[in-house]
């Protein structure tokens, strides 16, 4: 029961979502242009060597950035849809309901994965020789998962502000940064260090470059996925908090 | 006051104001000032790793396109949000001044931009060093003005296409993240494809950023002329082209009645 339910919901918004042209545009359009802005800016400094580190960083990017407007303004779209007392009515737990489209909002990021790679190829001649391809088959959607859980995380603590929607835009870019998904996290500060070793991104981004450049990458996959497993049980626990306050308040609907 | 003098004004003021129907003043204000800034740090470090310019061309560059936000977005959710709303029909419904409707939505966003560049710069010479040659700051006020006037008037534009498109928020974003790619905000405009480049050269930004940047490194701001000349008339061409649209489709959608059909 529970399986076919995550199932069937995962299809169902990962149809949705790709129905969607905002989200094309932030998994697609977007990180294919900061993948050229990247490849030009390399090249100018005669870091050709980088590209497919580039085109991977930037397809993470795009991971982040369907992870971040998706399922931080998922309870939002439910109320406006009028769906999210529906789904919290419904027999199954809502984290039941809510875990496959946070997943599936990460699970577009594999078009921006596929589609840096691809536009790298085609227009900037990138290499794609991965040194370990089986792990980064593997690390790939690990990585999605985890961040689909991350996203439940956001979608359980965002549903506390009104304004969810224009608070994830504030997170966009210093997750890029903080996650080393462009810029090796040895130029920025010391103290981003740590900031960066909660965040699953930034084990994801590092086992798919170990992968996909040379190194073992199974530490960094456990790494990963353990953080997933966190985000899962915070997500829970906050998710059930707020079903609670809400249906006792009365304030289910209200924006 | 005239009645075009009070549209223009009061206009443009409620207009700006209607914004905050979807997000609160505290959350809008951390929007447009911690977002531009994040970008401007994510910039000057990837320029660092890539080794292709140095701190200060991302710092003029990107403070620059940051006015770019509240001109392109900003300005088109004033003008296509009437439709969206609902609101277009009462509004074109008055005799008030069509000119002064449209222009008076503008100043509030050149002024954001204004604000927002403002404040990209200063945080960058706090954060990352920044300074610009002595003297060079009331060009730069100049210089900034101007390309935000010139963001405005592609936001105009957008919004004005809104009027008609179904989803313009699409374009608007597409168009607000091409900036950075083409507009030599990252990358110069040597460094691009000549077909990019070109590209660039028509949008506004382009020029804007070129001579903020060379006044920045000391130039004079008579050197720069033709630069913010060519700028504010790039910024011209875009504020008439949407205003003959926005006339365009008042027309048709009144002819049609189809103002507010999707």
């Amino acid at each position: 029961m529970s399986a076919r339910l995550f199932w069937i919901g995962w299809l169902f918004h990962l149809k949705n979502l790709s129905n969607s042209m905002f989200f094309m545009l932030v998994s697609v359009l977007q990180p294919v242009i900061f993948a050229s802005i990247a490849f030009f800016m390399f090249e100018s400094g005669s870091r050709t060597g980088t590209l497919l580190y580039a085109a991977l960083g930037a397809g993470l990017m795009g991971i982040w950035s369907a992870t971040l407007f998706g399922s931080g303004g998922a309870i939002q779209w439910q109320r406006w849809q009028g769906t999210l007392e529906i789904l919290v009515g419904a027999p199954p737990p809502f984290i039941a309901t809510l875990l496959p489209l946070t997943i599936a909002t990460a699970t577009i990021g594999i078009y921006s994965v596929v589609g840096t790679l691809a536009w790298g190829r085609l227009f900037f001649g990138t290499p794609l020789d991965f040194a370990h391809p089986l792990q980064v088959v593997i690390a790939i959607p690990l990585t999605i998962l985890s961040l689909g859980a991350l996203g439940l995380l956001l979608a359980s603590t965002f549903i506390l502000y009104r304004n969810a929607n224009a608070f994830a835009n504030l997170l966009e870019y210093p997750v890029w940064l903080a996650t080393g998904l462009l810029v090796p996290l040895s130029l920025l500060p010391g103290w981003v260090g740590p900031i960066a070793w909660v965040l699953s991104p930034y084990w994801g981004m590092t086992a798919i470059r170990e992968a996909a450049l040379g190194g073992s990458a199974w530490t960094e996959i456990g790494i990963c996925v353990g953080l997933g497993v966190v985000y899962l049980a915070l997500g829970s626990v906050a998710l059930r908090n707020f079903e609670r306050l809400a249906r006792s308040r009365a304030t289910l609907s209200l924006t | 006051m005239t009645a075009a003098a009070r549209v223009f004004v009061v206009g443009g003021a409620i207009s700006y104001r209607a914004l905050f129907n979807w997000i609160s003043p505290g959350m809008y204000v951390t929007t447009m000032l911690g977002s531009p800034l994040f970008q401007i740090l994510f910039f000057v470090y990837l320029g660092r790793f890539a080794g292709s310019q140095d701190d200060d061309f991302f710092v003029v560059g990107n403070a620059i396109q940051i006015a770019a936000m509240s001109g392109i977005y900003g300005m088109t959710m004033g003008i296509a949000n009437e439709r969206q709303y609902g609101t277009l029909q009462p509004l074109l419904a008055t005799p008030a001044n069509r000119l002064a409707i449209f222009a008076g939505r503008a100043l509030p966003f050149v002024a954001n931009g204004i604000l927002v560049s403002a404040f990209g710069f200063a945080m960058s010479m706090i954060l990352i060093g920044f300074r610009p040659a002595e003297g060079s700051i009331p060009s730069l006020v100049l210089a900034v003005s101007i390309t935000a006037g010139s963001c405005v008037a592609l936001g105009m534009l957008i919004g004005s296409i809104g009027l008609r498109a179904r989803d313009v928020f699409f374009g608007a974003n597409l168009v607000y993240f091409l900036m950075l790619l083409v507009c030599g905000v990252n990358i110069a405009n040597d460094d691009l494809p000549g077909w990019l480049a070109a590209i660039g050269r028509c949008l506004p930004l382009t020029h804007g950023i070129e001579a903020a940047r060379e006044l920045a490194d000391g130039a004079a701001l008579g050197d720069v002329s033709g630069l913010l000349w060519t700028e504010a008339l790039i910024g011209l061409a875009y504020a008439s082209a949407a205003y003959l649209l926005f006339r365009l489709f008042e027309l048709e959608g009144r002819r049609r009645a189809s103002l507010e059909t999707f």
